[in-house]
């Protein structure tokens, strides 16, 4: 592949930045790399690992320290504006005008870019042939899901014909089955011989790309097609069974705080473990009893977590200390949903949905944009009153229910909610406050989360200048304060990176063994897997409820005997709205 | 009782650090409040000293020419020019030339010689009625004086009508004296509705309301929480205003300071029992802007501070008993300017007690029960 061919060529790419703390941060630390033109490429990595400044270079919006950069053919850092004539960008947060119905933001893109009338006459039904938001011409914006701002957003950079497509993040924030949709977007704008390169952190995605790059840290880690990545990890991957009455999670707790292991997460009831070396294994113990090992084919994940391994070292594993390992779940039901309704106008968010929650399990709410989750966890908060229906959070009713009451949940918003213009510390101090922690026993606690949660480095930043990940710490850390009996955690992992999600895990598994109950919502399908059990929502109706193994079971084929968590939820949300709508017919 | 008490110091000390933290908005806290009010003391006054105009000369005698030189003797009145018809005052008016246009007819010195009706017309520009009023006060008191002086010199008798106006309070009617201490409302309440109502609304924007709910605070203590530090927030306001008025533009204060401070504790508290309730309807920072002004502009109007409300019509009338400003008006330059007792301000007060009252406690309901 000569220069001239390929999409993008970066030789010896720096970039620093400069935070508002005066912290320098060094994003790109000497990137070399070749993208091939018409192929899909796929930047994967952790949060801070440089793929946002990879494309933002890339697009000529900001321009490198050092090192030359050509993007199809031309020095980007010389001629930008060549370069933005010719690519489309789309940057994490599109910027989609809410008021404007999808065909005017459509028409405005096309203005701005000066396409012709006539071009546009053949764009247009093309790309809502592609997005099917033929329907919703009519809809402002700021009205569609989340799944459907993006694929307008994907419309928008497409209104002309790039020669090169660059995304960021298209799919944070979208629920499974708009993020299927939208990777068939992708998958035929390459067929039709668009080159693309998008940004990810969801690891299965990566590996349908016909290249991945990996980075870490401002470098880039490994290059090559997913399936060589993934060759790195054979013979290290293994299904664990855990003993009778240990939750998956806790082996996996258990598992991912030992020195030869490099990644550990639960898989259908059984745990999923990469190993650091291939080389004689020696078989898996616990507390000197030997564990039950199926030898597997690895993914691409498992390749990413060994290579990430190998240079994040043992740092990530603090928040896996001290798990026994022991299930705390008791019969006893600290949560009871009976036929809960909430109406907005004529729309149903939550229609009839009923379950039980016992003390010490943690338990998922799982559904796609819209499906009535928030909803429910706002109703068992107290934030919103019921339309119908009885639910009891440790036997009372939130919304009316005294101070005392509440003083024994704890609360984890979708967004970061905490104070920004306060510190750190003003933070902790006043959720301890408030939760009634006084004089000693208020410091002891704050400096005990601190240290848990590594936020003593940060105590007297403002929490609003936080890095990403340590914003949801934070957001933990003041929810765990009072040592609630109950937690509710909403979309708590949103936007965080494999690692994050594993470390959060970690201390929910640790939780849950001292017998907090936790209630999670979450996009992820695989973090299902940390549940007790799970129930499935769409549209505001309860579709499945069960453990993990239970739900996988539900999407069962002959063809497909061994569904991954998303397969099975997919297939699950397909059914009933193929029966909706022959109901409906 | 004591937990509660905590609690709500908690959330006071919380709120004055997010108030008080950034050292632009403790300025921002201070600073124009007094700006406003020394822009307003020199800028916004009624009071005239050079009024343009026209002459029409008609009568051209001895005792006109005498009547013109008392007017420009005045010091208000300055001749912009002298036309022979009253035609041409016409475009000099509507091209704001001239304010006025003194049209003095013939036959004047013998009508007013005979004892009939000695006629001066005078013409005012109508669109800047304030000032066009004013003017013609002036005038008129001028010419009037002018006439009965004249008929007196002259030996002549008859109901020769003195009209002697005087004004108490403010024997010079100087626009200031009125105007500052009214202002000490009109400013704090501005300043602290909107605080109240921009920080509730940040928080239920920053999702960081929906932690205060879920935390073991009941509504009443959120509301005494928003309360006390913009409460604090007025109070400093206020004194400031007061300073100036006292200490810079020099007004002199009448009545007690103990029944100030009172009336206007009980005002803030009733202006801030508004900002809670707007925000309590307000679901973003901008819908709460938008509020605070939809409410504050026609308190301002509607609150006697540019015009009496005993002048507008019954209806707003009505309209201004929900005003708090419009008791704080009556009870600042009461108190401030006459010396009013706290017996003659207690009306005023209970009225604003009773807003306080009602705004308050439904916005703690709202607090919890606002759909959405």
């Amino acid at each position: 592949m000569s220069a001239s061919e390929a999409a993008l060529v970066a030789t010896d790419v720096r970039k620093t930045f400069v935070r508002n703390t005066g912290e320098v941060v060094e994003a790109l630390a000497g990137v070399s790399l070749q993208v091939e033109r018409g192929a899909l490429t796929a930047l994967v990595g952790p949060d801070g690992a440089g793929k946002t400044t990879l494309l933002r270079l890339a697009s000529g919006l900001v321009v490198p320290d050092s090192g030359s950069l050509d993007v199809i053919g031309i020095d980007v850092t010389r001629f930008p504006q060549q370069v933005q004539d010719k690519i489309s960008y789309m940057p994490q947060r599109f910027g989609l005008y809410e008021d404007l119905s999808v065909q005017e933001n459509l028409d405005l893109y096309a203005d701005l870019h000066g396409v012709p009338q006539v071009e546009r006459n053949e764009v247009y039904p093309r790309l809502f042939g592609m997005t099917q938001l033929g329907r919703f011409k009519e809809r402002p914006a700021g009205k569609l899901s989340g799944g459907m701002k993006q694929k307008l957003g994907l419309a928008c950079t497409l209104v002309r014909s790039p020669q090169l497509l660059l995304l960021d993040e298209p799919t944070v924030g979208v629920d499974p089955l708009s993020r299927r949709e939208l990777w068939e977007i992708v998958f035929q704008l390459v067929k039709d011989g668009l080159s693309v390169i998008v940004s990810t952190s969801y690891l299965d995605e990566a590996e349908r790309c016909e290249r991945a790059v990996l980075m870490h840290a401002g470098r880039i880690l490994a290059e090559g097609r997913p399936n060589e990545i993934t060759a790195s990890a054979k013979g290290c991957c293994f299904l664990v069974r855990a003993p009778d009455g240990m939750p998956a999670r806790s082996l996996q707790a258990r598992l991912f705080g030992l020195p030869d292991i490099a990644d550990a997460v639960p898989e259908a009831g059984r745990v999923r473990v990469v190993r650091r070396s291939s080389a004689a294994p020696p078989p898996f113990e616990l507390d000197g009893k030997s564990l039950e090992a199926e030898a597997v084919e690895p993914r691409f994940e498992d390749a990413f977590m060994l290579l990430f391994d190998a240079i994040a070292g043992d740092q990530r594993r603090e928040s896996h200390a001290g798990i026994a390992g022991q299930a705390s779940v008791n019969e006893e039901t600290v949560v009871e949903v009976r036929d809960l309704v909430r109406m907005f106008g004529n729309f149903t968010a939550v229609d009839h949905v009923s379950f039980k929650v016992r003390r010490g399990e943690v338990y998922g709410l799982l559904g796609p944009n819209g499906a009535g989750k928030s909803t429910t966890f706002k109703m068992l908060c107290g934030l919103l009153p019921a339309t119908s229906g009885t639910l009891h959070v440790a036997g009372e009713n939130l919304l009316t229910a005294g101070a005392k009451a509440r003083q024994r949940l704890g609360y984890v918003a979708q967004k970061f909610s905490l104070y920004g213009q306060l510190t750190v510390d003003e933070n902790l101090e006043f959720f301890a406050s408030a939760y009634g922690l006084r004089g000693s026993s208020r410091r002891e606690r704050i400096k005990a989360l601190k240290e848990q949660f590594e936020l003593d480095r940060f105590s007297e930043l403002p929490s609003g200048q936080l890095p990403g990940g340590f914003k949801q710490r934070l957001a933990l850390a003041a929810a765990l304060l009072h040592q609630p009996e109950i937690l509710f955690l909403d979309e708590a992992t949103t936007g965080a990176d494999p690692l994050a999600r594993r470390q959060f895990w970690g201390r929910i598994t640790g939780l849950s063994e001292r017998g907090v109950t936790v209630i999670v919502t979450t996009h992820f399908m695989e973090e299902a897997e940390y549940c007790d059990r799970i129930i499935i929502l769409d549209a505001g109706k309860n579709l499945a409820e069960g453990t993990p193994l239970d739900i996988r079971a539900h999407a069962e084929t002959d063809r497909d005997k061994a569904p991954t968590m998303e397969q099975a939820f997919i297939a699950i949300v397909e059914k009933q709205r193929r029966k909706d709508k022959e109901g409906g017919a | 009782m004591l937990a509660s008490l905590l609690r709500i110091l908690t959330l006071i000390h919380k709120e004055l650090l997010v108030i008080l933290k950034d050292p632009k908005s403790r300025a921002s806290l201070v600073l124009p409040p007094i700006l406003q009010c020394l822009i307003f003391g020199y800028a916004a006054t009624y009071d005239l000293n050079t009024v343009p105009y026209a002459l029409v000369d008609l009568d051209r005698s001895a005792t006109s020419r005498e009547l013109v030189s008392k007017l420009e003797g005045s010091g208000i009145f300055r001749r912009q020019t002298t036309l022979a018809q009253i035609g041409q005052a016409v475009t000099l008016l509507n091209t704001q030339k001239v304010v006025l246009v003194v049209v003095i007819e013939r036959d004047f010195e013998r009508q007013l010689a005979g004892g009939g009706k000695a006629a001066v017309q005078v013409i005012a520009d109508g669109r800047n009625s304030n000032t066009s009023g004013v003017a013609l006060g002036y005038a008129n008191t001028i010419i009037a004086d002018f006439a009965n002086d004249w008929r007196s010199r002259q030996g002549l008798s008859g109901p020769v009508v003195e009209v002697t106006s005087r004004a108490w309070f403010n024997p010079q009617l100087e626009t200031r004296w009125t105007m500052i201490p009214s202002l000490i409302g009109t400013i704090t309440m501005m300043m602290t509705m909107m605080l109240t109502a921009m920080s509730v609304a940040r928080e239920r924007e920053e999702g960081t309301f929906d932690q205060l709910l879920v935390a073991p605070f009941t509504p009443t203590e959120i509301m005494i929480g928003k309360a006390v530090p913009s409460m604090i927030v007025g109070i400093v306001q206020s004194s400031a205003i007061l300073i100036v008025a006292l200490f810079w533009f020099q007004i002199p204060f009448a009545g007690s300071l103990a029944t100030l401070s009172l009336g206007l504790a009980l005002f803030l508290a009733a202006a801030i029992g508004f900002g809670l309730f707007l925000s309590s309807l307000a679901s973003n920072m901008q819908q709460a802007m938008i509020l605070c002004f939809v409410f504050l502009m026609p308190f301002m109007l509607l609150s006697g501070l540019m015009s009496p409300v005993d002048n507008m019509p019954e209806v707003l009338q009505y309209a201004t008993v929900i005003n708090p400003l419009k008791y704080a008006i009556s009870i600042t330059r009461r108190v401030y300017l006459e010396g009013a007792h706290l017996t003659e301000m207690l009306p005023d007060m209970l009225a604003l007690v009773a807003i306080a009252a009602v705004t308050m406690p439904v916005s703690a309901w709202m607090f919890r029960h606002r759909l959405n």
